[in-house]
């Protein structure tokens, strides 16, 4: 016994959020089509060879996207190999061995190192990350390390190494804690079962790891996400130039930085569409980064 | 028989060299792991200090009240920039607060069936998607067809990075109010849309604010996106279609400049950018603590 | 509130003279933070004899069987007391020499679900350095042969511990615990999450198990208690109540408190 009245108010309502609902649907498909057609030219003119030419020459109209890609997935990947080890021991203090009154505030300062906008990291960098890496690290590697390709070349400071350390510090927190999050998610009895076979504490943290190990691989796929994505402080740092070089002393470019950088001066329709094709480019590796992510960590906490 | 009991004596037994090695090796893992979580700290410390200990110079009232000199003299201000940010803000609000709080609410309450888990998998989707991607799409969207740059722009690229967080919280705090609520109103003639709103909503409104702070707090630090949106102004301007100054922008172009005076002025301004953000991430605290002491 | 009995009040009927004490609790007192589970307890325990706790929930049984191998203190719990294995004191010792001695079975079976059941059975070995890689299959196949599981499981030593029953699981744990060659086995509720023909299986393998073993088993379950142990202890309250030969303690108990628990009035 409805009065029409009440179904009128409530069929509206529910409608009315359903379709601000299918808005947001909308919208992450509108953003792909829309920068899909953005790129039409470019994509038209180089096709797959877009992803694979390394020049990139906006005054002879030639682009190749190839050392954008190139320096993005270094700087992220170095990013992570400096980050994962540090997370893991985090995560693991976090969950194993601090007492609760440590965990707690100690939790609170490592996720406020995610606040921390990304262009005051790149001002950081700049001024004091940079020259430290100058005057210090660099000198430091290449004097004992320089049988290796990746520390060749002069010590500019700015370049990839600069742009490795500073994302790994922004992609720490969301790897530690993500990573603190599934290994509390482990049940206690595992790690009673270890102990009481005469295991150190140690032993009993190793076998847990086992356990967790692709919720922490989810974790290490989210940082990678992020690091991908960041712009600001990787563009102060980078040094900006389009060359594939082995040495992580040498400057490089990512794709985030070249659409901060050039974008205002795409002068021509297909300049601007090469750099949108960049932007899809970028769009379609993140999510597929981050589906593939949640997917590991859900699997994890979930079981 | 009677055992004669050694009752303060460990039981004598000589460990084996593999065992002083399995020690030595659980202390040092466990040290090492104390150490990462120090060790994660250096930076936080150092980017605070050298913020604070670098911008804290210059900061006076011209700071927040004058507008930039001309380049190459000194002093000057970042008044149009603090404006510029505070209307970016509430452009992006206006756009995507309606949209990620009505979702929200859609999720939670209707949000059982596979359109809804579509729209909450579009919306991870959205909070994975980098800032200068949402840019670019703002940039398609309204610098393109309008010709120039814009604070319109940059306020939608705002909205695209704030609909996630908001969608997200919201749906969470909506979830969190009781059933025995809906049904009590309901139980009293009032109907559900009514219910949802003045009853339900009215319930969760603290916490779909955290949801509203955090992502203001999140786009207050954006950068990227406003490079080619909103652009940058020197001038003083409040004007919706017109390029706008911001915080960042601001820190980001006198971070570049071959002037020391302007360096400065850069970390002056991050100083206040940490402080804004600062401020609203301990809102958020403020916020969700006294609701839990209510219960 | 009658004054608390001094330490040795609680009667024990006298063991047989070929008894041998394996382990004894002297003045145990146990605490978590602030609230105290065990009052000043005081109990011996025979070699290759099965010694079975009882009591209502929260009487303190399980806290007890973890102070005796010293798991107590994982959960963050205090002991005060001592604690002797063989006349040594085993809170002196290194805990993790002690808990190699003194193996656990827990009330919920858990084998390690990242191994197989082969590596389950080895894990302890390997860790503790007990045997050689030659020797390890032997030991692995003997474990499995004592918790009886041996012909359940020999074609598929690779498998995931996890994809066992729930009874089988259990006897995983028996056997990775056996692995090490224990002296002392402590069972948490061994059968209280199987089913019925579990549960007699793993009772059966205590009867054998205790000729080469000293058990101790927490139980909820008299009828158990009655079935498997030589000797009981009842506990409540955080408190050894009574203590003696099983038969007695259930044909003619002297505590009233003993009776009413095992007539069930309560608990």
């Amino acid at each position: 016994m409805n009065s029409p009245r009440r179904n009128w108010g409530d069929l509206f309502f529910k409608y009315t959020t359903m379709w601000f609902a299918a808005f947001v649907l909308l919208l992450v498909i509108l953003m792909g089509y829309e920068m899909y057609l953005g790129s039409g030219l470019s994509l038209e003119k180089f096709g797959w060879d877009f992803l694979t030419n390394s020049t990139w020459d906006p005054v002879l109209e030639e682009y190749g996207a190839l050392p954008f890609i190139y320096g993005t997935l270094v700087s992220s990947f170095l990013a992570l190999v400096i980050a994962l080890p540090l997370s893991l021991g985090i995560a693991i203090f976090l969950s194993e061995i601090a007492p609760e009154w440590l965990e707690k505030p100690l939790s609170f300062l490592i996720e406020l190192l995610a606040g921390i906008p990304s262009i005051v990291y790149g001002l950081w960098g700049i001024f004091v990350l940079v020259p430290w890496i100058r005057t210090d690290v660099e000198p430091f590697l290449s004097e004992y390390f320089d049988f290796l390709p990746l520390f060749r070349g002069a010590p500019y400071g700015f370049g990839m190494l600069a742009a490795g350390c500073i994302l790994s510090i922004m992609v720490l927190p969301i790897v530690a804690s993500i990573s603190r999050d599934v290994l509390k998610a482990v049940p206690q009895s595992q790690r009673e079962a270890s102990l009481a076979l005469g295991a150190t504490k140690w032993e009993s943290i190793r076998i847990i790891l086992k356990d967790a190990k692709s919720g922490i691989f989810g974790a290490s796929l989210l940082g990678l996400g992020r690091a991908i994505g960041e712009t600001m402080a990787v563009t102060m740092v980078i040094g900006n130039r389009p060359i594939i070089s082995a040495s992580l002393f040498d400057p490089g470019y990512t794709m985030a930085s070249v659409l901060a950088n050039e974008f205002t001066e795409a002068t021509t329709s297909m300049y601007l569409s090469a750099l949108i094709e960049i932007a899809f480019v970028l769009f379609i590796m993140t999510i597929i980064i981050n589906a593939l992510a949640r997917l590991l960590i859900w699997s994890v906490t979930n079981k | 028989m009677e055992r004669h009991e050694q009752m303060n004596e460990p039981i004598p037994y000589t460990p084996t060299f593999g065992f002083y090695v399995r020690k030595v090796k659980n202390a040092l893992m466990l040290g090492l792991s104390f150490a990462s979580a120090l060790a994660a700290l250096i930076p936080l410390l150092l980017i605070f200090f050298y913020t604070v200990s670098k911008g804290a110079g210059y900061l006076n009232l011209d700071f927040f009240f004058e507008m930039p000199k001309p380049v190459g003299e000194p002093g000057g201000g970042m008044a149009n920039a603090i404006v510029g940010t505070l209307i970016l803000i509430g452009t992006g609000s206006v756009i995507g607060l309606p949209i990620g709080i009505s979702t929200g609410v859609y999720l939670a309450e209707f949000g059982n069936n596979k359109f809804a888990n579509l729209v909450r998998f579009m919306t991870d989707v959205l909070s994975g998607v980098p800032s200068i991607v949402a840019g670019v799409v703002a940039y398609t969207l309204v610098v393109i067809p309008m010709k120039h740059f814009s604070a319109l722009a940059g306020g939608v690229a705002m909205a695209i990075l704030m609909i996630p967080t908001v969608t997200r919280t919201t749906e969470e705090m909506v979830r969190l109010v009781p059933d025995s609520f809906r049904e009590a109103g309901l139980a009293l003639g009032i109907p559900r849309w009514k219910t949802t709103i003045q009853i339900v909503l009215r319930t969760a409104f603290r916490g779909i604010i955290t949801g509203v702070l955090l992502a203001i707090a999140r786009i207050a630090g954006e950068t990227a996106p406003l490079l080619f949106t909103a652009l940058g102004n020197r001038f003083w301007s409040t004007e919706i279609d017109q390029p706008i100054a911001s915080l960042t922008v601001f820190i980001y172009d006198y971070a570049k400049a071959p002037f020391e005076d302007w360096n400065n002025q850069a970390w002056t301004a991050a100083l206040v950018l940490i402080f804004l953000i600062s401020t609203l991430s301990l809102a958020v605290r403020y916020v969700t603590r006294s609701r839990f002491s209510n219960r | 509130m009658t004054t608390p009995p001094k330490a040795d009040t609680s009667t024990v009927i006298p063991m047989t003279e070929h008894a041998i004490k394996k382990m004894t609790a002297k003045n145990v007192n146990a605490f978590f933070g602030k609230l105290q589970a065990l009052h000043d307890i005081n109990m011996d325990i025979s070699a290759n004899r099965v010694q079975a706790i009882i009591g209502p929930s929260g009487c303190g049984k399980s806290t007890f069987l973890r102070c005796l191998n010293r798991m107590h203190e994982v959960a963050g719990g205090l002991m005060t007391g001592s604690i002797l294995l063989d006349g040594y004191d085993i809170y002196k010792t290194d805990a993790v020499l002690i808990r190699k001695r003194i193996g656990m079975v827990f009330q919920k079976p858990n084998p390690f679900p990242t191994m197989s059941i082969f590596d389950n059975v080895a894990v302890g070995l390997r860790l503790n350095g007990l045997a050689s890689k030659k020797e390890i299959p032997n030991i692995v196949e003997h474990s499995l042969k004592q918790a009886a599981l041996w012909d359940e499981v020999k074609d598929n030593l690779d498998k995931s511990g996890v994809s066992l029953s729930g009874g089988q699981q259990q006897r995983l744990c028996i056997a990775r615990t056996l692995a090490v060659n224990p002296e002392v086995i402590l069972m948490d509720e061994p059968a209280s999450a199987l089913d019925p023909i579990a549960t007699a299986k793993i009772e059966e393998l205590i009867y054998e198990l205790k000729k080469e073993y000293t058990i101790v088993i927490v139980t909820h379950n008299m009828q158990q208690a009655a079935r498997v142990s030589d000797t009981t202890a009842f506990f409540y309250l955080g408190k050894l109540i009574e203590f003696g030969e099983t038969k007695t303690i259930f044909t003619s108990p002297v505590k009233k408190q003993t009776e009413d628990y095992i007539t069930g009035r309560f608990g």
